[in-house]
């Protein structure tokens, strides 16, 4: 009786689902209370509590919904890293008999949790954050189309961030890979929940993303400031384009495949199973559709980024725009028909395996293009090595040996010997930190001052960087070498005691990363106490040539007292040039949407429903649904969303900036 | 986008403006754009995204539609009389959301609630259908944990089904909000939007009538 009454309110969930065994999980949830403890307490003393819900969490404001992707990310950062180095640490002691200090059950789902934190709420976060940030800026817009749209979002992929880190402490996560193959992740081999929390992180998160991409899409095609025609665009503007076109075509293909998985875990169909007609290669293969497309949503606003960079910091238009864009859009496109290289070993014959293997290479070239429009970009320039320039060519060097090795895995017969080694692990780390965790830096230097009105101290960030990108080198190139000798991915303990020093290399190398984190860190506290010392009050502290340079820093919560009208590709650059002149009268009240709570409470619900799916608490799985409905039908019944600021303010707030300028001179 | 420009500098407006001349326009002092005109791409693209995921089972049931596992077949359990007369449900449904767009186009909310609530009928009568069928088949022992072909079927049917039921519940909520403010710039918006919704969903079940239904009956 007592039992049945249990089970319906708890579902799965009892104190044996706590890992009150695991002292190092123990330890940590200890440290994350304390912590979290402590930040409440401080919220609440500084009464801040009222001023973050209603000026942050509640904001319809692109800018601060950017800043808090941002934030989100670099948070995940530290848990996806702290993954990272225990899986060092683990690899470079067990052996010689040794196991090690992490049991089998705890290391598949750190090596799990890694992938999927980095991919899903470390670069997705900074680069939708730098996207949301940048781009309404760029094109001279007030807003993105769908502001509410845009809090909802973000409070979406909070909630998948918030589902992960609860498996830590609740249960446990996945054991399968960041990718959960089946029949692995099936009900069979995975009866726990792990695989249910990987599920309903990435289906609720998910959501946030598609409905983003749609935002996104609809801001650059709608909204561009008078003049901006699609070939006048700033570059990051193309590259987010780009993006958002493949996040709104690839991620509903991963919300189907996990969809059809969830039904083969929680109703018994035969979608992916060994038996009953079921095949489990067609997981592996729409997941790839997803999955390849996802990789250049990540990389290309990170081209953007080091094209802004690259022309800023040389002083000169960008070598080969038409290129550039015309480059980017190709790889969109072939982003889509080379899925099938992820699993050449899947045995789809060689003509099949030819295919992809040819598309697989053909992309080199449109990037090979952009990296040499970056080299004419900078010759014969003004190179100012800032920190944003000085990314933007360690991702030049690094990069272009993560994409000769990706060409190397392109062809099939390399590809069988080299598949699952560590050699593909060094490949995409190669491409994916050399890449796009170089350019999410090289971003934030860059518009940091544009959204605090302050940089960032130089001192700590070439500290950071050096680490970095030296940790980097040390840390992957050893798991090439071993690649080559034949080591597989995600093995725990190893036989052949020669190996082990390319582990220990490659943990030194992250223990330099971490330091790299620390002194970035460290970075942002020193340049926030001596922000008087950085501070920028012109809003054009690097001698911009895009639009978000044009406004002050941080731009007010309407970005453009006036709209632009543009005529030229480097917007601000043209308006500098010939002779613009900062209108100082004639303001009018300007229209803009009122925030709203609705975004946090729907996606609060959509956590808690997750939730009780993956624990099956019907009840609450019920209620949580019936609530989501009811919260947006009576969302909708609000038609006041919108207000105006009133002329006295935007006087006020223009004219402000019109001393701090005359200051300035 | 209309705009009246404002020369600020004196000088004409305008792209063409020699180099040397006075200053070219740099802002004008409108308002831009704002949600609305963005609202039938949004939703377009919305629509598309949707298309992604009915693409995805469309190409599940094209790889898994001949798993029977030593189960029925799609002849032994398809009956398509009653899937025509529920094609035509949701075809009449369309047809008469039509009707309720050109009655709201002249304004007339009566009779614009009247066809939504024939539209929502006919949409009822066809999940009334598709439950039946359903219910019939599980009965009959051919559920979606049979075969690998009939989790496809169910599945991509029932992901349909599912839509409409989405779309009713909508249905509902814009026949109220209409009552209770009429045709409101805002809510005609929104009539919009659901109306290419239910199109959409038309044209999905006419790849699914003819997909999973008559070529499943050929093989």
């Amino acid at each position: 009786m007592l039992e049945t009454l249990t089970t319906f309110l708890f579902g799965r969930l009892s104190l044996e689902s706590f890992p009150y065994h695991e002292p190092i999980l123990v330890a940590t949830f200890f440290a994350v209370m304390l912590g979290g403890i402590a930040l409440v307490a401080a919220l609440s003393y500084f009464k801040l509590w009222g001023y973050l819900w209603k000026e942050w969490f509640t904001t319809v404001d692109h800018k601060r919904i950017g800043i808090m992707y941002m934030i989100l990310g670099l948070i995940m950062l530290l848990r996806g890293f702290a993954d990272a180095i225990m899986m060092r640490a683990q690899q470079a002691i067990a052996f010689n008999g040794s196991e090690g200090y992490l049991n089998a059950h705890h290391y598949d789902q750190v090596f799990t949790a890694h992938g999927v934190i980095m991919i899903f709420f470390v670069a997705m976060p900074l680069v939708t954050g730098l996207m949301n940030y940048v781009v309404p800026l760029q094109i001279g817009a007030r807003d993105v189309s769908f502001p509410f749209l845009n809090n909802f979002s973000f409070w979406m992929t909070v909630g998948g961030a918030v589902l992960i880190m609860a498996s830590l402490f609740v249960g446990e996560f996945a054991r399968t890979g960041w990718l959960a193959y089946p029949p692995l992740s099936g009900l069979e081999a995975s009866p726990d929940v792990g695989v249910d929390y990987y599920i309903w992180a990435l289906q609720v998160a998910g959501v946030g993303t598609t409905l983003s991409g749609i935002n996104l899409i609809c801001t650059i095609v709608k909204m561009r400031a008078p003049g901006m025609t699609m070939m006048k665009m700033p570059v990051f503007t193309w590259t987010s384009l780009c993006t958002n076109v493949l996040i709104v075509a690839s991620f509903p293909v991963l919300t189907a495949v996990l969809v059809l998985l969830s039904l083969d875990r929680y109703v018994g169909t035969h979608f992916f199973t060994s038996d009953m007609g079921g095949n489990p290669m067609m997981y592996v293969n729409l997941i790839w559709i997803w999955g390849h497309p996802e990789v250049y949503i990540l990389i290309l606003p990170c081209f953007g980024i080091f094209s802004e960079v690259t022309s800023t910091f040389c002083g000169k238009k960008l070598f080969g725009y038409t290129s550039m864009v015309y480059a980017t859009v190709v790889i969109t496109i072939l982003s889509y028909l080379v899925w099938l290289h992820h699993f050449f070993t899947m045995g789809s014959g060689a003509s099949v395996n030819s295919f992809f293997g040819i598309t697989t290479m053909i992309i080199s070239i449109p990037t090979g293009a952009k990296i040499f429009n970056w080299l004419f970009t900078m010759y014969r320039g003004r190179i100012r090595f800032e920190l944003p320039m000085m990314w933007t060519i360690a991702f030049m060097l690094t990069f272009v040996i993560g994409g000769m090795t990706g060409v190397l895995l392109a062809v099939p017969p390399a590809d069988f010997v080299l598949h699952n080694s560590l050699f593909l692990i060094a490949h995409f780390h190669n491409v994916i930190i050399g890449g796009v965790l170089f350019g999410l830096f090289a971003g934030i230097y860059y518009w940091w001052p544009k959204a605090f009105g302050f940089r960032l101290d130089p001192f700590w960030g070439k500290v950071s960087f050096w680490f970095w990108v030296i940790g980097f080198y040390v840390a992957f190139m050893p798991l090439y070498v071993l690649g080559l000798m034949g080591v597989t991915r995600r093995l725990r303990v190893f036989e052949d005691p020669s190996l082990q020093i390319w582990f220990q290399i490659a943990a030194v190398g992250a223990v330099l990363i971490a330091i790299g984190i620390g002194a970035f860190l460290v970075q942002i506290a020193v340049s926030v106490l001596k922000r008087n010392q950085y501070v920028d009050v012109t809003g054009d502290p690097w001698d911009g040539r895009t639009l978000e340079w044009a406004t002050s820093s941080p731009p007010p919560g309407y970005n453009f007292a006036f709209t632009p009208v543009i005529h030229d590709n480097d917007a601000w650059w043209d308006m500098k040039k010939r002779g613009y002149a900062r209108p100082l009268e004639g303001y009018r009240p300007i229209h803009m949407p009122a925030n709203t709570g609705t975004g946090v409470i729907l996606a609060g619900i959509s956590t808690a429903l997750g939730f009780a799916l993956v624990w099956h608490i019907w009840w609450l799985a019920a209620l949580s649904f019936i609530g989501l409905l009811v919260v947006a039908i009576s969302h909708t019944f609000n038609y006041n969303r919108d207000f105006h600021i009133p002329v006295e303010e935007v006087v006020a707030t223009e004219n402000e900036r019109t001393r701090l300028l005359a200051g300035q001179v | 986008m209309t705009t009246t420009v404002e020369a600020m500098h004196g000088g004409h407006a305008g792209h063409d403006a020699p180099r040397d001349a006075t200053p070219p326009v740099f802002y004008v002092r409108d308002e831009h754009a704002h949600e609305a005109a963005s609202t039938a791409l949004g939703f377009w693209i919305y629509l598309m995204s949707d298309c992604l995921i009915f693409a995805v089972l469309f190409a599940t049931y094209g790889v898994l539609g001949t798993s029977y596992a030593a189960g029925p077949t799609p002849k032994e359990l398809f009956d398509l009389p009653l899937v025509a007369l529920n094609t035509a449900m949701l075809l009449f449904s369309s047809i008469t959301y039509g009707f309720a767009m050109l009655a709201m186009e002249k304004g007339r909310t009566a009779q614009t609630q009247g066809w939504l609530a024939v539209t929502l009928l006919f949409g009822l009568a066809f999940l009334g259908i598709e439950l039946y069928e359903f219910a019939h088949l599980i009965h009959e022992g051919a559920g979606p944990g049979r075969s690998a072909f009939l989790s496809a079927f169910f599945t991509l049917v029932g992901t349909h089904g599912l839509h409409v039921t989405f779309g009713s519940v909508w249905l509902v909520t814009l026949m109220v909000q209409v009552a209770r403010r009429g045709l409101i710039p805002a809510n005609r918006r929104r009539l919009m939007c659901l109306s290419m919704f239910w199109h959409f969903l038309d044209v999905i079940w006419i790849g699914v009538f003819t997909y999973v239904y008559l070529m499943g009956m050929l093989r």
